[in-house]
């Protein structure tokens, strides 16, 4: 039977690690996803768990030492948020390029500078391409439920690749919410044992861990790398059905909210998601066929999937918490409108809106204001502007 | 066990011939002499930091490791091998390693991984007190990409850098003193060192070091026949007068207790051992002299200071 609880998304988060009991757990303070460590290096030091927490003296430290406790052998994971995730950005592609199946939790948090704590998505939008797979959340139970998955995913012989578990800060990471956990003994069987094939502590067979590795090489197993992050698709898959078997609570690549009739839609990340949906339910109401795509996957991106998701809308909206500052649109909007012409699917008039960034509050409103825009691009045929921001004051 | 010279060269390399280190480098010189230190029977993690150790050894799909070896990036040796010792300790009390095997675990880096862009990554392994030795094989400057100036750059030292040019006379600043900064993190076991004479000192010191149960630092001068400038049969006469000169004083920290391990009768004038390295060779020029004399005079006031502690630290309560 799952436990009825009442939990902040940390608080779910740090029980979910307490579940699983990895071995090592390196990880450095900052706001917002501080209390996961916190709460983390308690259950270390009751003898809840039997990991060896590693309270480093920096993010860059936290990966490295991740990166060395799985390279030994270990069942690693961390967890952080904004420029701690930017100190550990060259670390993060050695451990996905060293097949490091490390999991982190990665509390969305605006990216210096100026200075600010508050929810964006800069800081895991900015880490898109490091080679990790990306697991966004909207919700406090699927922050839980995702990080119960995570390491089975990155484990998988097929993937090998570390795994972000993303959710938004304050906004997720703060707010107690209804949440059902599993019992102990199910996700202990659930997860399973981890026993990596070579590992550096296996004394029968000692072995070397990132070379230097020229041009004979290198192209070859970045190509693996990219191979695994494609296999990881049907890994994630597998591993989520298998969890809803245990559940009841069912994930797939990304999440349709009324899209089976859906004429204007939007597709949006995280919490905002929520929001969205209330809007959804008031516009169908007064009649509106309004849609919401959230994705769950980022990466690997589910290019054909999303696609056909959005094949019969008239017109999207893509959100973005985070510029891309590239003089045109976020990455969500490039995603999808990528994902849209490479399978043919040219019908479909797409609009971009940078929204929340610093944290700024988004409200229905916001999300109604989007939906009158897309059936005024349905009436009228015609995007006047794809890039907008909303919620920006003039 | 005293240190015996035939019987410590009878142990096999634990980093294998074949390697591309330059002839005339003292740090694969000083990295076998350190793996001595291991027993036979124990399995060690061996981590390093970018530089030329490590593009040296470990070129894919070779590599010279007979041990288990990681290598991540330039700075993080210490947070690195740090994580894997963290593992060992969860996964033996997990119960999922042999009890009766046991696993050391060994840190190396270049003065510049470890003076400076790994300085951070160092101190924060050590003062957590990981049961584990990193290595600081300092051969004075950013040798892997071409002899750029680090904090170990001894002053007056002309690098790409810290050329010696018309208006400046090379290297401006005296060198960080990394030995003692460790010495401040108060851990059970410190040492400076040189593979020197019959290697005793460096592989004697590498036993203590690797067996002493938390984090030792050892720092180990290996001279660069290309940094430096000398032929590459000089090799041990450049570690031998860096030491008779009191440049390179060879002690070692235990518990505080400050121990100089060698003093010479007769100390050699540091000239002696700068006359012999390309990259001095501008102290010679007339008119120069008084770089020397100041050289003398930091080596002289550091020797010094170091036979003032060993007496304080040594003084009976």
């Amino acid at each position: 039977m799952s436990i009825r609880e009442r939990l902040s998304g940390n608080e779910a988060v740090a029980n979910a690690m307490r579940q699983i009991n990895p071995d090592v757990v390196a990880a450095f303070p900052i706001t917002p996803s501080t209390e996961v460590p916190q709460y983390f290096s308690t259950f270390v030091n009751n003898g809840s768990v039997d990991t060896e927490f590693v309270p480093v003296e920096s993010e860059h430290s936290a990966m490295s030492a991740c990166v060395g406790a799985a390279a030994a052998g270990g069942r690693v994971m961390t967890a952080t948020s904004a420029n701690g995730l930017s100190l550990m950005w060259e670390i993060l592609y050695i451990a996905s390029s060293l097949r490091l199946p490390i999991v982190m939790s990665c509390v969305n948090r605006a990216v210096s500078g100026p200075l600010n704590i508050h929810n964006d998505h800069s800081d895991s939008m900015g880490a898109r391409d490091s080679g990790w797979i990306q697991l966004y959340c909207e919700t406090n139970q699927e922050a839980y439920d995702n990080i119960l998955m995570a390491n089975r995913i990155a484990e998988h012989l097929n993937v090998q690749l570390p795994v972000m578990v993303c959710y938004d800060g304050f906004i997720t990471s703060h707010s107690i919410e209804n949440i059902e956990l599993e019992e102990d003994d199910k996700v202990k069987a659930f997860v399973g044992e981890y026993n990596p094939e070579h590992y550096l502590l296996n004394k029968k067979e000692p072995i070397a861990v990132g070379p230097l590795d020229l041009q004979p090489y290198l192209f070859e197993h970045k190509f693996q790398q990219a191979e695994a992050m494609r296999a990881a698709k049907d890994v994630i898959l597998e591993v989520s059905e298998e969890f809803a078997k245990m559940t009841g609570r069912k994930y797939g690549l990304f999440e349709e909210y009324k899209m089976e009739d859906a004429e204007v839609a939007i597709v949006v990340l995280n919490s905002t998601a929520g929001t969205a949906k209330h809007t959804i339910d008031e516009l169908r109401e007064k009649g509106v066929k309004a849609g919401l795509i959230k994705p769950r996957v980022f990466r690997p991106f589910p290019v054909t999937e999303i696609a056909q998701a959005l094949k019969n809308v008239k017109a999207v909206a893509m959100l973005d918490k985070c510029d891309s500052t590239n003089g045109a649109a976020g990455p969500l909007y490039t995603e999808v409108t990528s994902a849209l012409y490479t399978e043919g699917i040219t019908g479909v008039k797409t609009v971009n809106y940078v929204y929340g960034i610093g944290g700024r509050d988004v409200k229905s409103d916001d999300i109604e204001k989007v939906f009158t825009d897309l059936q005024e691009i349905v009436s009228t045929g015609k995007v006047e502007n794809p890039f907008r921001y909303l919620g920006l004051k003039d | 066990m005293a240190y015996n010279l035939k019987e410590a060269m009878k142990k096999p390399n634990r980093l294998a011939s074949g390697h591309r280190m330059c002839a005339g480098c003292g740090a694969p010189v000083a990295v076998n002499a350190i793996l001595r230190g291991l027993k036979p029977e124990d399995h060690a993690v061996i981590g390093s930091a970018t530089g030329c150790l490590e593009v040296s050894t470990f070129i894919y799909p070779y590599t010279a490791w007979r041990d288990s070896f990681v290598h991540s990036a330039f700075e993080n040796a210490g947070a690195t091998v740090a994580g894997a010792e963290a593992c060992y300790k969860a996964m033996k009390r997990k119960g999922k390693l042999p009890e009766d095997e046991h696993t050391k675990f060994i840190a190396f880096g270049g003065d510049g991984g470890t003076y400076d862009i790994g300085l951070q990554s160092l101190s924060g392994a050590m003062e957590r007190g990981h049961d584990m030795v990193y290595v600081c094989y300092d051969n004075g400057a950013y040798m892997n990409t071409g002899i750029q100036r680090s904090s170990a750059t001894p002053r007056f030292a002309d690098t790409t850098t810290s050329p010696s040019g018309k208006v400046v006379p090379g290297k401006q600043q005296k060198r960080k003193d990394l030995t003692e900064v460790m010495a401040g993190h108060h851990l059970p076991y410190v040492a400076q060192t040189a593979p020197y004479g019959n290697f005793s000192d460096i592989t004697t010191k590498a036993e203590k070091a690797i067996y002493t149960e938390g984090a030792c630092f050892m720092n180990v001068l290996a001279p660069c026949p290309r940094g430096w400038g000398y032929p590459t049969e000089n090799l041990m006469e450049l570690c031998k007068l860096a030491v008779d000169t009191c440049y390179w004083p060879l002690y070692e920290i235990i518990d505080g207790r400050y121990v100089v391990n060698y003093k010479p009768k007769n100390k050699v004038p540091v000239a002696e051992w700068l006359k012999l390295q390309k990259r001095f060779a501008h102290l010679f020029k007339p008119g120069n002299e008084w770089m020397i004399e100041e050289l003398q005079k930091e080596v002289d006031e550091k020797w010094e200071r170091l036979l003032e502690l060993e007496a304080i630290t040594n003084k009976a309560e």
